[in-house]
């Protein structure tokens, strides 16, 4: 049968519980490598950032970066994983030019961190606790471009160009046990799954996180079984997922397609698969086989690790707030509704309200401003609104001036305009243009009598009590006064005037 | 009775990527299988309460600060190279691994 056949996402849910597995490969952010002292860079010209160490050469002695080691027991503790205290390096055999080695130097049955677990919540509240099987250290391939043939594509490639500056960076994996459990949640759990470990090991600050630089990179293993089952199926692996959304498209595709094929009565062949982000959809990748036979061995050339309590206590107190919770104490702080905080997360402004707020504007006024002009004048200028330059001191100089009636709303939004523009601090802005709103009652009120003068019928109804018709009195005295006039004032006048 | 069959040697080789004719196979079987034996030899004194190990001397944490060090010019990495292109390693293409 066509690999393409799929069964509808819901009723493959009816009949089959899927599970799941993710293995998490973390670069870290080092400014060397696992085992040599080259930088750790990306974007540099090929072949630039190598030392002999990293090209394999014979007689060199690789030496473990104390940085690495430590980074990855951060990421162990964040995890809620056990720290090993020993541990030690194997050698993985493979035949492959990434490695110019032959092996990939990783961890085999000891690694640094394991049986942790971390509580995911999906968007709408709901938790699911995922847990950790192992996190160990391991480094990073060098990057191939396959060249001739089919273009970017292995198969029918004539040769491969080989770049090892990323040939020993700094690896975490992070492997999950089997996650069961989550019916048809499974493809927004693996998103949030892997959501969460960007977050996390970026709170930590001890990777860039950037998936699209590769920084963290997914493995989806994916199976089902017969509803109520208790033996797992046959899993197959979708590779380098590499999008928060490609992996929950990647799951929700791979469901539909073994569905498919256990319906038709067929077996799930045991492969890897790739992912297609163009068409969203997977195709065969390699079968296990003989070459999956790595012949782990410890590596000879480095010595265990011994971790020490006072070590793990040590970097167990430089753990930063685990995000979920920071979330959760933040919400409560501001007292933001559920979706209002929801829309904050998901804008990436939580450092910036929450620097607003400790800079001395109550929590509606920074949500206002950052979910506001702040994200309009982003957009428009096509950039991130951490990017725009606006500080959390303007939004406290903009909310005085507002709140000193030296300016009204509408001309705030210019003021900050002018900020963005380079111009200055709000409060020269006001100045230096002569935006101070009229707080002068003559020409004030000489405007409010025009407006009355020109609208009798809008009189007529406040008289006889309408009192939101004040607000059609508004644009003929906000033209008047080139849009500074204090709006509360201008209603204290009509009011005045009318003896009400 | 050797730990080594002919027909791990074949798998062997076929993992490294090496193409032996059958009188090196035979000549491999015999000569791995010594070397086999004779490593076998150590579980004969070595108890079950001796853990493995690979390190003669009880070194541990031989650990080198984060700081960056020396590395070679891109003429120096591919000086050894077969093939080059445009700073990279030339290789042929190869199917399986991916």
């Amino acid at each position: 049968m066509s690999t393409e056949e799929l069964v509808d996402f819901d009723v493959a849910l009816e009949k089959y519980d899927p599970v799941l597995g993710f293995e998490v490969h973390v670069e870290l952010n080092t400014k060397t490598k696992m085992f040599s002292d080259a930088p750790n860079a990306f974007g540099d010209e090929p072949n630039t950032n190598v030392t002999p160490v990293d090209l394999g050469l014979p007689g060199v002695l690789p030496v473990v970066n104390k940085t690495a080691v430590e980074y990855s027991i951060l990421i162990g503790l964040a995890l809620n994983c056990q720290i090993a205290e020993k541990c030690g390096f194997a050698r993985k055999n493979y035949f492959y030019p990434d490695t110019p080695k032959n092996f990939q130097t990783s961890q085999y049955d000891d690694p640094i961190a394991h049986d942790g677990w971390i509580d995911i919540e999906l968007e709408d509240g709901e938790v699911f606790r995922v847990e950790i099987e192992r996190a160990h250290m391991e480094e990073d391939a060098g990057k191939l471009t396959h060249l001739g043939g089919a273009a970017g594509r292995i198969q029918g490639a004539d040769y491969s160009l080989v770049d090892y500056n990323r040939a020993g960076v700094p690896l975490v994996e992070i492997v999950t046990k089997p996650i069961t459990g989550a019916g048809k949640r499974a493809p927004e759990l693996a998103r949030a799954y892997v959501g969460a470990i960007r977050e996390i090991v970026k709170n930590l600050g001890v990777s860039d996180a950037k998936m699209e630089r590769g920084n963290v990179r997914c493995d989806a293993n994916v199976s089902l079984m017969p509803k109520g089952a208790e033996k797992f199926g046959t899993r197959t692996e979708t590779k380098n997922v590499n999008s928060l959304r490609a992996v929950e498209h990647a799951v929700r595709f791979e469901i539909e397609r073994h569905a498919a094929v256990l319906d038709s009565g067929e077996k799930i062949v045991q492969e890897t698969r790739h992912w297609h982000e163009d068409t969203r959809s997977t195709t065969s990748g390699r079968p296990k086989s003989d070459a999956d036979d790595y012949r782990y061995f410890p590596e000879p050339d480095l010595v265990p690790i011994v971790t020490t309590a006072d070590w793990i206590e040590e970097l167990r107190s430089r753990l930063p707030e685990p995000p979920a919770e920071r979330r959760k104490r933040l919400k409560a702080d501001w007292g933001y509704a559920d979706k209002e905080f929801r829309d904050v997360v998901n804008a990436g402004v939580l450092d910036e309200i929450e620097a607003t707020i400790a800079a001395g504007t109550t929590a509606a006024v920074a949500r206002k401003w950052w979910m506001g002009e702040i994200a309009r004048l982003a957009k428009a200028a096509d950039k991130e609104i951490a990017d725009l330059g606006v500080s959390p001191e303007t939004i406290v100089e903009l909310d005085a001036l507002i709140q000193g009636k030296k300016i009204n709303d509408k001309i705030a939004r210019q003021v900050l305009e002018y900020v963005v523009a380079g111009e200055g601090t709000p409060a020269q802005i006001v100045e230096k243009r002569s935006l101070a709103v009229v707080n002068d009652d003559a020409a004030l009120g000489k405007a409010v009598d025009e407006a009355m003068a020109a609208m009798p019928d809008v009189v007529e109804k406040i008289k006889g009590g309408k009192m939101q018709a004040i607000g059609a009195l508004m644009g003929p005295v906000m033209k008047a006064t080139r849009g500074q006039a204090d709006a509360g004032r201008v209603r204290e006048l009509v009011m005045e005037k009318l003896g009400l | 009775m050797s730990a080594i069959s002919r027909e791990d040697v074949v798998h062997l080789a076929r993992l490294a990527h090496i193409e032996m004719s059958d009188a090196e196979l035979d000549k491999m079987t015999g000569e791995l299988g010594v070397i086999v034996d004779a490593i076998a030899s150590v579980s004969e004194v070595a108890s079950s309460d001796i853990p493995a190990t690979s390190h003669p001397i009880p070194l541990t944490n031989v650990l080198r600060e984060d700081i960056v060090g020396q590395t070679l010019s891109n003429d120096e990495v591919l000086a050894n190279a077969p093939d080059s292109d445009s700073g990279r390693f030339k290789v042929p293409a190869i199917l399986d691994g991916e």
